[in-house]
């Protein structure tokens, strides 16, 4: 019996030969990180341990991309809570304001998550980095902190669920399509505890962006993580963003999946998940109302990368948003917002009436820059549509693709470019 | 590990961690202070209902979403001895574990007991019992270093006192 990819990473970390579903072992670390709001807690958790310090000053990513610039004191005082540790720990990879960028779109960038590692963070969407063909699973601050002390965790290990993609994505559809269909066709617990392994002609089709979408959005099925094959793509990613050593692992050829779906991308559509769960998807055709909204935000560790802010910019150029409407767009790193501007892409949002903002996670967890009132409607391209997630517990969050939401913004209600 | 036993809280599925305590007040870290908030947006009444020893039982899916260690914390600082539910999210399951809140997975209790009952769990084996009805159930029993982290307060102290 073969073993997932996903197994070959954990038992190679774990100095197996093999490991099956269910089993418990101890991996060693590539990378721990954690942010601001996660952080503060794991390092009160550390300083209880009998410990002298970090095992890797190199292998801990600190970001505080939550709640920053400060948000409030009590936040600040997070933030200088990290910042005191990193120095202390003379942490490498520490990003302060002006460098930082919201962490899952990051570290990708900055070369610091490559395939064959094995990743946890203090953030559930630490799972993207699968797209790169990593390990990389969330965990919650005391995780972090005995992963920072030892540079080791205790894992379970996943059995897998097998996602067989063929055929290319239509206009318009992008990978956020694809993973709302998912969670729409198996649940928001239909992996929980499972790898969701993404393998098929269908890959190669996919941009990095959309696979790093993709794998982000595993947790919102109750993922462990998300993974895709190493292709040329993904190695080319690898070359020009990192320096550190890579290791391609693939599923053995009778590896077991405890299922396996098989989805023809080509019959896709702009898919939206309805409140108050991500697995309440509709695509844009069952839509037969008018759903007026409020709100618009494009951006996040889901859909603040490059590719997503180009699909924008082309729904908005020559455009402008509805009355009434706030669009609120957040490139996701200070690269990608440098890129944005070169690009011309900054003009256009701005000349359609949307706000650009510096790189944060605010208001995809409530935590500021655009929090919805009471009876308020949001198209978003985050991740979770959770009751009160956005603000008041009477707003409600529609998740799409930038697609959408762009067009969206411009309609004043829920919309796909193809209908502008 | 000592037994639990209290008054229930009943919820549904996919109590995800936004509920259990909103990010607008994951400003602050403070137990206390963060299990003033717990559940809030689910059911303003809890923090003023709840007392110690209580246990929350809800179906599937329990602590979904984001990792915030909060959410365990929060429950746990509000008094509560236990979580019963059908399944746990994954990332909430460790969480839980690592803090010292007991977590235990059993369906047909998740779905049998209602609001109001008084049950008792006892960990070493794993039963449920609802006093209120008189009824029990086989959870899951804990394997042996799990409760050694429950009765050390978290993973922190069980590593500390190996």
């Amino acid at each position: 019996m073969g073993m997932t990819m996903t197994q070959k990473i954990l038992a190679a970390h774990a100095g197996l030969d093999k490991v099956e579903a269910g089993q418990l072992i101890e991996a060693e670390l590539d990378l721990v990180l954690g942010n601001d709001i996660t952080s503060p807690v794991a390092i009160k958790e550390m300083e209880k341990m009998k410990v002298d310090g970090v095992f890797d000053k190199d292998k801990i990513a600190l970001v505080p991309d939550h709640f920053v610039p400060n948000k409030d004191i009590k936040s600040a005082q997070h933030c200088k809570c990290v910042r005191e540790f990193a120095y202390k720990n003379q942490i490498t990879n520490y990003f302060e304001v002006g460098e930082m960028g919201i962490e899952h779109a990051l570290l990708p960038e900055k070369g610091l998550t490559v395939a064959g590692d094995v990743i946890i963070g203090a953030d559930s969407h630490t799972c993207t980095y699968g797209a790169l063909g990593a390990f990389s699973t969330g965990v919650g601050s005391t995780d972090m902190a005995a992963g920072m002390a030892t540079g080791k965790a205790w894992f379970k290990v996943p059995g897998a669920i097998k996602f067989n993609l063929v055929g290319k994505l239509p206009e318009w559809v992008s990978g956020k399509d694809l993973i709302l269909h998912i969670i729409g066709m198996i649940g928001v617990d239909g992996a929980l505890y499972k790898s969701m392994e993404f393998v098929g002609e269908g890959v190669k089709s996919l941009s990095m962006d959309d696979r790093f979408t993709v794998a982000n959005m595993a947790i919102e099925a109750g993922g462990k993580n998300g993974i895709f094959p190493v292709d040329e793509l993904a190695v080319a990613y690898m070359k020009e963003h990192s320096k550190k050593n890579y290791t391609i692992y693939e599923a053995d050829e009778d590896a077991v999946y405890d299922e396996e779906y098989t989805i023809d991308l080509s019959q896709l559509r702009p898919t939206i998940a309805f409140p108050h769960l991500p697995e309440n998807t509709k695509t844009i055709d069952e839509i037969n109302e008018d759903i007026m909204i409020d709100q618009v935000v494009i951006g996040s560790c889901t859909n603040g990368r490059i590719d997503d802010l180009r699909c924008a910019a082309k729904v908005l150029k020559g455009k402008h948003v509805a009355k009434g409407m706030r669009c609120i767009i957040i490139p996701a790193t200070q690269a990608i917002y440098m890129q944005a501007m070169e690009e011309g892409l900054l003009k256009i949002f701005i000349e359609a009436g949307a706000v650009v903002s510096t790189p944060s996670c605010g208001p995809c967890l409530g935590g500021y820059m655009g929090i919805l009132a009471e009876g308020e409607r949001c198209v978003s391209t985050t991740n979770r549509n959770f009751v009160g997630r956005m603000g008041h517990v009477d707003s409600e969050i529609y998740l799409a693709s930038p697609a959408v939401a762009a067009a969206s913004a411009v309609a004043g209600k829920i919309s796909c470019p193809c209908r502008l | 590990m000592k037994n639990a036993k209290g008054i229930v809280f009943k919820y549904g599925d996919n109590v995800d961690t936004d509920v259990i305590i909103p990010a607008r007040y994951l400003n602050s870290s403070d137990p206390a202070e963060l299990a003033t908030h717990c559940m809030e947006d689910i059911d303003k009444e809890f923090v003023n209902k709840v007392n110690k020893g209580d246990i929350i039982v809800a179906t599937k899916n329990f602590g979904c979403g984001s990792s915030r260690e909060h959410a365990p914390i929060a429950i746990k600082a509000a008094g509560v001895s236990c979580v019963i539910a059908e399944t746990f999210a994954r990332i909430f399951y460790r969480n839980a574990i690592n803090i010292g809140l007991p977590i235990i997975e059993c369906p047909e209790a998740a779905k049998e007991i209602e609001a109001g009952d008084e049950v008792e769990v006892d960990f070493d084996s794993g039963m449920i019992y609802d006093r209120t009805k008189g009824a029990e159930y086989k959870g899951q029993a804990f394997p042996e270093f799990m409760q050694k982290i429950i009765d050390a307060e978290g993973l922190i102290n069980y590593i500390n006192a190996k």
